[in-house]
């Protein structure tokens, strides 16, 4: 049972971050019909934002102090950051130890602005293309984000911790009867389970309840008659898109403390999270967060030593064999809308 | 002659040209000259261009004709590596047995793929060639290591078997792939003057199947079942209303590009006998992509065009660096050359995956024909103005 409840809960992360990338596919996708295969880099971008952050945050300047020498006997260099040296000793090393929450509000900035460049750039003039030259073309934009941010921070993973206080784990056995340490969990993905759950309720409220979202759902259901009313949909679509680009970024931030950033984890993600997309059915939010969470759970289920040696490999197949079942039993998917991508 | 109009035979001829004599093509600098890092013609990279170009040519039977878009292709390479490898490991180190069983192998396993992947098309044919694949590349890394020697990749040893061969050579060192005792690796030399040329025998092999490929690439596109892959590209419905079932042309367009793939896997486990995993992943199959559309989908030329364009920039452009590019720029103030120099830094030497993904998107926005339109475009500019030079070109179509 204390098994059963681990691989629940180590799925969550993973499956928030399923979750929140296909979110952010399908609300491009339902609204813009573009199939965004840089949404992986857009996810990776967000990632060396809090790299950036942590590293602007560094900045230091060194002052020599007489009364220390170094081994050399030299006058010791002090180094002291910028941070440090305004806000005061204290509060300034909790920013630097901050930085990846910081960088949330670093980088919803930037990825909307990014995603409105990249919308009125690049994509505006891929609607009436082929899905085709759509994925080709997003395809080579991925490659060249992901080469571009390798030029400037070379192909190592940089580790991006998360604050102290979030560090180490949590018993969540004895809270529910079981003895203790047989299920821990880290605070930081309880964290980023939460911060997932947060973002997700508040992209679905802000559709739900604001005259800006209702406008937006009827573009995504019938886009020429929200037209013909006198309201300029386009320029709420690229809103959605620089949203949806913000939510992969943010998605990315807290992503960076679990899984040091490097180049190339966008691609790594795009697969799967494209993979969750289609299961979940093409166009449909709630599909994609349901089969983002389903899809984390299951496979954490299939790593299990039990399951593995049931099934060798089950653990590293699981998401595609789900996948390859859906669409040939289920064409639309888990949640799919009728007359979406039916060709 | 041999069944081809003059038209498609002179391409065949040309391509037959180019490949034959690709030692001198590829090979115009002296050697020891500044430019001799420019030249391609040694056996190693010009097996390359045509084991791609074979590869990119089944895959132009795919996405060109039909235009199903696969992302899963490199799968198919991976498994024609392996079974090659496999043959030489338990049968002999010829190359014709394992050639022929890379060949079945993975037309079989695209049989099974497509089977399944092409009751959907679209996105959906995409997501699911992909999710093969990478269940496939998975799998070969972890379960099937017993097969596949996980993540050292598939070698041979001196314990194999070999029933047809030897184990080991009077020596004692590996036996060396060969075609009835020719070894793929033997290669002739020919100096003239400052010119070294290299005659590879392996290059000559991958050579004339490129070139049998080829042709049975042109009889496919000119048949009346490359006219059908044709018509399920422009309207699959209506295809469908007049009767005719789809499926079975895709499958077998499917199952053909398959096959070459994994032709061309076997080759390059012919030109260096050993397969690892990471030819199957989905990046690899992404390289084809490429390759295909930067050539031109739906050309007969294009694919190897892409795949010859796209190695020789892999293997030539990140070897150039900066002090390649100070030597250039030398005639310039310090100032402008350092400049210069820091401006192509990033997309030089190791940076030159990102020329290559500013390059694909410019021919995906600008030249959806890919390279062979654009030769077309400038054909047709020289053309347009010998017979009259004014009023033409208010009719030319305006560039997208």
């Amino acid at each position: 049972m204390d098994a059963i409840i681990l691989q629940i809960l180590n799925g969550l992360d993973k499956g928030s971050a399923y979750a929140l990338i296909a979110l952010g596919l399908t609300l491009i996708f339902g609204t813009l019909g573009v199939v965004n295969f840089a949404h992986g880099a857009l996810f990776m971008i967000g990632a060396f934002c809090a790299v950036t952050l942590s590293r602007i945050l560094n900045f230091s300047f060194e002052t020599i102090d007489p009364t220390k020498t170094d081994f050399l006997g030299n006058p010791a260099k002090i180094k002291t950051t910028y941070v440090e040296h305004w806000f005061g000793a204290d509060f300034g090393a909790t920013i630097i130890d901050w930085a990846v929450p910081l960088a949330i509000l670093f980088s919803i900035p930037i990825m909307i602005l990014f995603g409105f460049i990249v919308e009125r750039g690049l994509i505006k003039h891929f609607y009436k293309r082929p899905h085709a030259d759509q994925i080709l073309v997003t395809y080579g934009l991925a490659i060249v984000l992901q080469e571009i941010i390798k030029a400037f921070y070379g192909a190592n993973p940089i580790p991006t911790p998360a604050p102290d206080v979030f560090k180490g784990s949590f018993d969540f056995g004895t809270l529910l009867g079981f003895e203790p340490n047989a299920i821990i969990y880290p605070y930081w993905r309880l964290v980023y389970f939460a911060f997932s759950a947060l973002i997700i309720s508040g992209v679905f409220a802000f559709l739900r309840f604001t005259t800006f979202g209702m406008v937006v759902r009827a573009g995504m259901a019938d886009r020429e008659t929200v037209g013909l009313l006198g309201l300029n949909i386009d320029k709420r679509f690229t809103f959605m898109f620089g949203l949806a680009a913000a939510v992969a970024g943010v998605a990315g931030v807290m992503y960076a403390p679990i899984n040091s950033p490097n180049y190339h984890m966008g691609m790594d993600f795009l697969v799967l999270s494209f993979v969750v997309v289609v299961v979940g059915g093409m166009g449909s939010l709630p599909g994609a967060v349901l089969a983002g969470f389903l899809l984390g759970i299951l496979e954490s289920f299939a790593s299990m030593n039990e399951v593995k040696s049931l099934i060798p490999g089950i653990d590293q197949i699981i998401i595609y064999v789900v996948a390859i079942i859906i669409l040939l039993t289920r064409p639309r998917g888990l949640m799919g809308r009728k007359g979406v991508m039916e060709d | 002659m041999l069944g081809l109009n003059k038209k498609d035979f002179s391409l065949l001829l040309v391509v037959a040209a180019l490949t034959l004599f690709a030692p001198f093509i590829l090979n115009p600098f002296p050697e020891g000259s500044g430019m001799a890092q420019f030249n391609a013609g040694y056996p190693d990279l010009m097996q390359r261009f045509v084991i791609f170009g074979i590869f990119a040519i089944g895959f132009n039977i795919l996405l060109g004709l039909t235009g199903y878009l696969s992302f899963g292709h490199a799968a198919f390479l991976g498994v024609g590596s392996y079974s090659a490898v496999w043959m030489f490991k338990l049968l002999s180190m010829n190359v014709i047995p394992a050639i022929l069983l890379a060949v079945v192998v993975s037309g079989l396993f695209a049989l099974v793929i497509g089977f399944i992947s092409l009751r959907r098309s679209g996105i959906y044919f995409s997501i699911l060639t992909l999710a093969f694949a990478q269940m496939s590349f998975n799998l070969a890394y972890s379960v099937l290591t017993p097969i596949t020697n996980g993540e050292t990749g598939l070698q041979l040893t001196l314990n194999d078997p070999r029933v047809l061969g030897q184990s080991a050579t009077a020596d004692g060192s590996i036996p060396v792939t060969s075609l009835f005792g020719l070894e793929m690796r033997s290669t002739f030399e020919m100096t003239l003057g400052p010119w070294l040329f290299q005659f590879n025998a392996g290059y000559y092999l991958c050579a004339l199947i490129l070139l049998l490929s080829f042709y049975l690439s042109i009889r496919i596109f000119r048949s009346p079942f490359g006219l059908m892959l044709r018509a399920i590209k422009s309207n699959q419905t209506r295809l469908n209303y007049t009767g005719l079932n789809a499926r079975p042309y895709t499958l077998a367009a499917f199952v053909i590009s398959g096959m070459y793939a994994g032709l061309a896997g076997a080759l390059m486990a012919s030109m260096d006998p050993l397969a690892g995993a990471e030819r199957m992943q989905w990046t690899a199959s992404g390289e084809v992509v490429l390759m295909t559309i930067l050539g031109g989908a739906g050309t007969l030329i294009g694919p190897v065009l892409g795949a010859g364009f796209i190695k020789y920039f892999e293997n030539i452009f990140s070897k150039i660096n900066d002090t390649v590019l100070h030597g250039w720029f030398e005639f310039m103030p310090d100032g402008l050359e350092n400049l210069i120099v820091g401006i192509l830094h990033p997309f030089i030497g190791k940076g030159w995956h990102l020329t290559l993904g500013l390059l694909f998107m410019l021919v995906v926005i600008f030249l959806p024909g890919g390279l062979v339109e654009g030769g077309q475009r400038i054909a047709k500019l020289f053309r347009r103005k010998k017979p009259d030079d004014a009023g033409d070109n208010a009719q030319s179509t305006p560039a997208e």
